[in-house]
């Protein structure tokens, strides 16, 4: 091992050890002990006192963790940190909650030489995993005194643990009134931190690291933004980061808003800024969760000062930097504030004067030099727009009118002490634009923003290769994008890189200074589709397929007209504005239906309605969730093969690239499904119909470039479910499994190549299967039951390869983590409806040697057709019961299915010991079929590991 | 919070011509000064109280200055030296809980004026690219043809003692942390390490070091002569840093040239390169100059890396030297000498005793400490 070896990661990553190596060196830590059971747990608390910090040992971002205040609370995490805990052990720890938190990031070659790269202050004080805060670069409330004990302190511990080369992450902890210090913990790896550290200052601390593992000491490798200089320095910065987390709680209804030592955030979005204020107000609308600013309302705080109000202060949650603003605003003091919050002064201070000048700025109305001035402090044209009861074009042209425009200054690492040649650029209001757009032929690749379930990686994937593409093409690529975890953040990855919020204002004031010659926006996701027809209508060159295709497919009516005129088939549908009509609707078209909301994103409040009863009381929610707009019912085609299809089109030539068959029937979401290419029941006769039709739908709507289709097939029907004119969740996938990179290809199509031209003109038919599989937080959400459902809920996904279905199924499944069991036990329990199809799974199983156990409905239909299942306790019917089995593990594969949203307390039970003890499950009846395949593959054929390449061997 | 300030418009005019307009958020009037750009991202206090800023306007790379006020203990010295300070958004709401006042009223209490509210950035590169010049700050006039004038009929810094202007007025003991007034007692002979401090605008921390090293700590004002210094009957003595040119100071060269073999010496920025100078050397002025706390150099006698603290604008011309002394420290930055090694005298560039900076190389104190107890001990 390179780096840190194994014994330096137990040292920094066990507690114990950990603590007497901070004893040695001088260093102090929280009060604490370790316990390996209740029992320990109860005494060690008895010495320290509440509130009391629980950390599972050996987990990642804090699983298992959190923050008791009462014996009560302290059983329940205790036991859930003991489970999370690899080696069942827990930290019970004093609670330095209110605290000061900061970050160090660290470098060390072999030559023992270790440079800070990165001071990180947390806005939000000890008892917020940092990954949950916001944070700021660079420390902000530490003079160079405090800062300097801790520079000492950090290296000391970097020499003690003994970190051979490469970075590490020191968190500490300061006492608010008395500057106490103590260690926090310390990461022996490149961390989240690290990543945001890198895109902070522009020292890329991984390649740095990789470097100094191979043997190079840091004054031997150069700095590549100075050319002149080497690392061997530490980075100072003339300009201040805030970086703020994405949440998805609205996806995890059971779970509290609440944000804890364990990490629930999905994503974050880093903005940066010339001053703190500009740089925070940059980041709230780089958050793209409809905020441009404070000036916007709040659910549930309407009576001022109320009780609620503090108690969201008091209890950190995923909006509480604009509950602060709402408490500033009604004339809470800074210090109350801080009370309720330990937020540092300084942070509040800040909100408060945006706040002040919003209200100056609303009272004063508009002029040239308020304008300026406010530009200057971070407001954005919607906020501005807003408090002078205006619109954003009038904000927008009023600038023009006065030349208020941003400049671009670059991120240089050293504050321009030395000349820069890297091209990382950030907006702000001063006198000196650094940026000079070349005369050349230059594309703007418009990125996704922070990851969100729904919007991940996968497009950010996409964006990378579009530039790669560019490169090849001899066109100069400019990115736009505000996420700190991407790779199309990278300063080396396009000619020049804007780290700016994707709202409409901030990438028009890129395109209009930097003058590209086309931009494109398929690859980034929902972002910047969102904002196609806006840079539409202010004149810039959209390539690729129009904003107005992009309409077509995603407008219902307009879709309709495409799938008539085409002859295709669609399920019978209908739309309702009220309950009434929906009943008529359900009812006219047959149960079950699917129903949704319209004009809300990533499935959500979708849901599959089986009877009237349930759809009645879906309206009445549904119609809360997005008034005013019609509810969406679509006939739900039952046991029906889900299809997903990515296609490139030059325009003429339409090529199918790859068609996956989702694993789970229709009805989840296709970012939750399994999905499998090539596809496993599909006939040829089939495949021919949807290649056919996604050629007629690409020539229909004009597109250039990427598209996604989604098919359900019932019996001999192929109906359209969706189209989607741009790259989609699926085309690292595909490009993986047939070895074509397809977003490169079309970008290539969308500066004016022809298919022909690039030699992809075939469908690939590999002769290797590969499965996608989707990775959910579930374990992060407590309370969240784990069914899945038409609301997409994965936050990311793994992929299988073999020869095989069954081993790149069982590979798949391995490597979201869980163990593939050859033998053991499997619980078997099902619904009515799914027990038809078990039995031909259970007999799979038996065949395999392993030992059915079932709950009684299932185990009595099992039995009586002459398989031999044991009967195990439901929890309510006494113990044992299935979840103490789970907990002995005596239960190696759950099968636990359910119809509906809704399930029992029984199952969710079921469910919730699966997940808590990490044992295998699914919770549909393709999901086991294809369970059973995997688990006879690994029995019967032979596996290796065989890298991707020589799959692709000609 | 007012949006636009209006109270106390201010202008900077550089010799070149150039022009940033902001306002001033602690004082009034005008000053003259050598403009320079320091890059710590802390550490404000220590810049403004550090004699070595004499004759300069500093402005501060980072964007923020004044967020944790100023404190009882960070002081470099019991004044404010430098004649202006430049940043970009001034915090009028501190934080920190060493905090016993705010960085305006600090400033304006010494007189001085504070300018924010302009490009920082675009004046640190106009610096980096033209080198240091002349500047002026006006509350007092938009005229900028007068205010270009004057800059113009500043002589700068080339040529002037500085030191006479910030070194101690007589001599004394440093005790506990503060200057003890009072006479100075003869040199007990078996104690302490007697370290007379040549104060040619010297940095507390200097002195707060030496004493933490168990060193009895006396401070002479620069005037004073070589046999005056040996009075003192020193174990060692230290060169302090401080403002201005180098080559505008030959009393204190000639009176390091009387020391020199007599008695271990240890040089400090200016000291380092007074000493240049009196085996010989000659200085030069460096186009911009190094200011900032994150400056790597290479310790020649270990191959460690070490990140200073530094403060200079001028330089000992390295060949100048070189058959006299060993180079010790290279800059990894610009390849520029920064340090000296010889049989009985020491010097580093750079600033080993930070504040604000690093704490990486303060090891030379001891190292000093131990070159002073071997030469006692070889006297014996």
């Amino acid at each position: 091992m390179l780096g840190a070896s194994l014994p330096v990661i137990h040292k920094a990553e066990d507690r114990e050890k950990f603590r007497h190596a901070m004893e040695r060196i001088g260093l102090k830590m929280p009060q604490s002990g370790f316990a390996r059971n209740m029992n320990d747990v109860r005494q060690i608390a008895e010495t320290i006192g509440f509130p009391i910090i629980i950390r599972a040992a050996f987990t990642l971002g804090g699983t298992g963790s959190g923050v008791a205040y009462n014996w009560e609370e302290l059983e329940d995490i205790a036991k859930a940190g003991l489970d999370a805990s690899m080696i069942s052990e827990v930290m019970v720890e004093q609670s330095v909650l209110g605290w000061k938190e900061y970050e160090l990031e660290v470098m060390r070659d072999r030559a023992d030489n270790v440079v800070i790269i990165c001071a990180i202050e947390n806005f939000d004080a000890m008892g917020v995993h940092t990954g949950e805060s916001i944070t700021v670069a660079p420390a902000q409330t530490l003079t160079d005194r405090e800062y300097q004990k801790m520079r000492d302190a950090a290296v000391a511990i970097m020499r003690e643990i003994g970190v051979e080369t490469g970075g590490s992450n020191v968190q500490f902890a300061v006492h608010p009134q008395t500057g106490e210090m103590i260690v926090v913990e310390m990461n022996p790896r490149v961390s989240r931190s690290s990543a945001l550290a890198s895109k902070a200052t522009g020292f890329p601390i991984a390649k740095i690291a990789a470097k100094l593992a191979v043997g190079y000491t840091l004054d031997e490798i150069p700095n590549d933004i100075t050319r002149e200089t080497m690392a061997s320095f530490e980075p100072t910065i003339d300009y201040v980061v805030t970086k703020i987390p994405r949440w998805t709680f609205e996806k995890f209804p059971e779970t509290e808003d609440f944000l804890t030592t364990s990490m629930k955030s999905v994503g974050e979005t880093m903005a940066i800024g010339r001053t703190f204020k500009e740089s925070l107000q940059k980041a709230i609308r780089s958050l793209e969760i409809g905020r441009f600013g404070f000036g916007q309302e709040l659910p549930e705080t309407e009576p001022a000062r109320s009780e609620l109000l503090k108690s969201k202060l008091l209890k950190p949650n995923s909006l509480r930097l604009f509950y602060i603003a709402e408490a500033l605003k009604n004339k809470m003091t800074v210090d109350e504030v801080y009370e309720w919050t330990k937020v540092d002064p300084w942070f509040l201070h800040q909100i408060r004067d945006i706040l002040e000048a919003e209200e100056a700025l609303a009272e004063a109305g508009p002029s040239a030099e308020l304008l300026g001035a406010a530009k200057a402090m971070g407001f954005s044209d919607r906020t501005l727009a807003a408090l002078w009861r205006t619109t954003e074009q009038d904000i927008r042209d009023l600038r023009r009118r006065e030349n208020i425009f941003p400049v671009y200054k670059l991120v240089d690492t050293c504050a321009a002490e030395f000349a820069a040649f890297t091209p990382y650029y950030y907006s702000t209001y001063e006198q000196e634009s650094e940026t000079r757009p070349s005369a050349g032929k230059k594309v703007a690749i418009i990125g996704g923003g922070p990851n969100r379930i729904g919007q991940g990686i996968e497009f950010d994937y996409c964006c990378v290769h579009a530039s790669f593409a560019l490169r090849e093409e001899g066109i100069e690529s400019i990115m736009i994008n505000s996420n700190p975890e991407t790779v199309s953040t990278d300063y080396d990855t396009s000619d020049k890189l804007f780290f700016e919020p994707v709202t409409l204002e901030d990438v028009l004031h890129i395109l209009e200074a930097e003058k590209p010659d086309g931009v494109i926006v398929q690859f980034g996701g929902q972002t910047p589709l969102n904002l196609a027809r806006g840079l539409e209508a202010a004149g810039m060159p959209i390539i690729g397929t129009s904003p107005d295709a992009i309409d077509r497919a995603e407008n219902r009516d307009r879709f309709q007209e495409i799938v008539r005129k085409l002859r295709l088939d669609q399920p019978d549908n209908d739309t309702a504005m009220d309950a009434e009509e929906a009943l008529a609707a359900a009812a006219r078209i047959g149960y079950p239906v699917l129903v949704r909301p319209s004009y809300v994103l990533g499935g959500r409040s979708m849901e599959i309605v089986y009877d009237a009863e349930t759809l009645r009381t879906f309206m009445a929610k549904a119609l809360l969730v997005s008034p005013g707009h019609p509810i969406l019912i679509d006939k739900f085609l039952e046991d029906a093969v889900e299809v997903d299809v990515d296609a490139i089109s030059d325009g003429r030539t339409t090529v199918v690239a790859g068609i996956m068959e989702h694993i789970e029937e229709a009805g989840i979401h296709s970012g939750d499904s399994a999905c499998i290419l090539p596809p496993l029941t599909l006939a040829p006769a089939m495949l021919e119909r949807i290649e056919t039709q996604t050629r007629l739908l690409a020539a229909e709507l004009g597109v250039v470039g990427l598209m996604n289709i989604q098919y359900a097939i019932k019996g001999p029907t192929l109906y359209v479910l969706e189209v989607n004119p741009r790259a989609s969740r699926t085309v690292p996938f595909v490009s993986k499994a047939i070895g074509v990179p397809l977003a490169k290809l079309a970008t290539k199509v969308m500066l004016g190549k022809t298919l022909a031209e690039l030699g992809f003109m075939q469908t690939i038919r590999p002769g290797h299967v590969s499965v996608k599989e989707a990775v959910f937080p579930f374990s992060r959400f407590p309370g969240a039951d784990i069914i899945l459902g038409p609301e997409m809920k994965s936050t990311g996904e793994v992929m299988g390869i073999d020869r095989s279905f069954g081993l790149a199924f069982a590979k798949s499944q391995m490597a979201t983590g869980f163990k593939m069991p050859t033998s053991g036990s499997v619980f078997i329990s099902v619904h009515d409806y799914h027990k038809a199809g078990i039995v031909e799974v259970a007999r799979t199983f038996a065949e395999l040697d392993f030992r059915i156990l079932a709950t009684a409905g299932t185990a009595r239909y099992l039995n009586e057709r002459g398989l031999d299942a044991t009967v195990v306790n439901k929890v309510s019917e006494g113990r044992p019961h299935v979840v103490d089995l789970i907990k002995n593990g005596d239960i190696a594969m759950v099968i636990n299915t359910s119809v509906g949203r809704r399930s029992t307390r029984d199952a969710y039970l079921i469910r919730h010991g699966a997940l808590a003890y990490n044992i295998i499950y699914t919770t549909t009846l393709a999901g086991a079929r294809a369970l059973g395949a995997a688990v006879r593959a690994l029995t019967e054929e032979d596996w290796s590991v065989r890298p991707l390449q020589e799959y692709y061997k000609k | 919070m007012f949006l636009v300030h209006k109270d106390r418009p201010a202008l900077l005019v550089l010799e070149d011509g150039s022009v940033f307009a902001g306002y001033a958020f602690a004082g009034a009037g005008e000053t003259l000064g050598e403009v320079v750009f320091n890059t710590g991202m802390t550490g404000y206090q220590e810049v403004i109280t550090d004699p070595s800023y004499k004759g300069q306007i500093v402005t501060m790379t980072y964007p923020l200055v004044g967020n944790t006020g100023i404190n009882d203990e960070d002081g470099e010295s019991a004044g404010i030296h430098l004649e202006g300070f430049i940043v970009k958004e001034y915090q009028p709401h501190p934080s920190n809980w060493r905090m016993t006042g705010s960085l305006r009223s600090f400033l304006e209490e010494k007189g001085k004026i504070g300018l924010a509210g302009i490009d920082t950035r675009a004046l640190t590169r106009r610096l980096r690219l033209s080198g240091a010049m002349r500047g002026m700050i006006s509350t007092e006039t938009r005229d900028i043809a007068r205010l270009l004038e004057k800059v113009r009929a500043y002589p700068g810094l080339v040529g002037r003692d500085l030191v006479r202007e910030v070194t101690c007025a007589g001599p004394y003991l440093w005790k506990k942390g503060a200057p003890a007034p009072g006479k100075i007692p003869a040199r007990k002979p078996v104690r302490k390490l007697r370290v007379v401090v040549l104060d040619c605008g010297v940095k507390f921390n200097i002195l707060r070091l030496l004493e933490a090293n168990g060193c009895e700590v006396l401070v002479v004002p620069a005037t004073t002569g070589s046999e005056q210094i040996l009075s003192y009957q020193p174990d060692g003595v230290l060169l302090s840093n401080g403002p201005g040119d180098p080559a505008a100071l030959p009393y204190i060269v000639d009176a390091v040239r009387g020391l020199i073999g007599r008695t271990p010496v240890f040089g400090i920025c200016l000291g380092h390169q007074i000493l240049g100078q009196a085996i010989g050397g000659r200085t030069e002025k460096l186009k911009f100059g190094h200011h900032g706390i994150n400056q790597p150099v290479k310790n020649l006698a270990t191959g460690r890396i070490e990140i200073t603290s530094q403060n200079h604008g001028f330089i000992v011309v390295p060949e100048s030297v070189a058959d006299k002394a060993q180079k010790s420290f290279v800059n990894l930055n610009d390849a520029t000498s920064e340090g000296m090694q010889m049989p009985a005298a020491m010097s580093v560039q750079y600033h080993p005793e930070a504040a604000p900076g690093p704490h990486d190389t303060e090891y030379l104190f001891a190292q000093f400490v131990e070159v002073m107890k071997n030469t006692r001990g070889g006297k014996k």
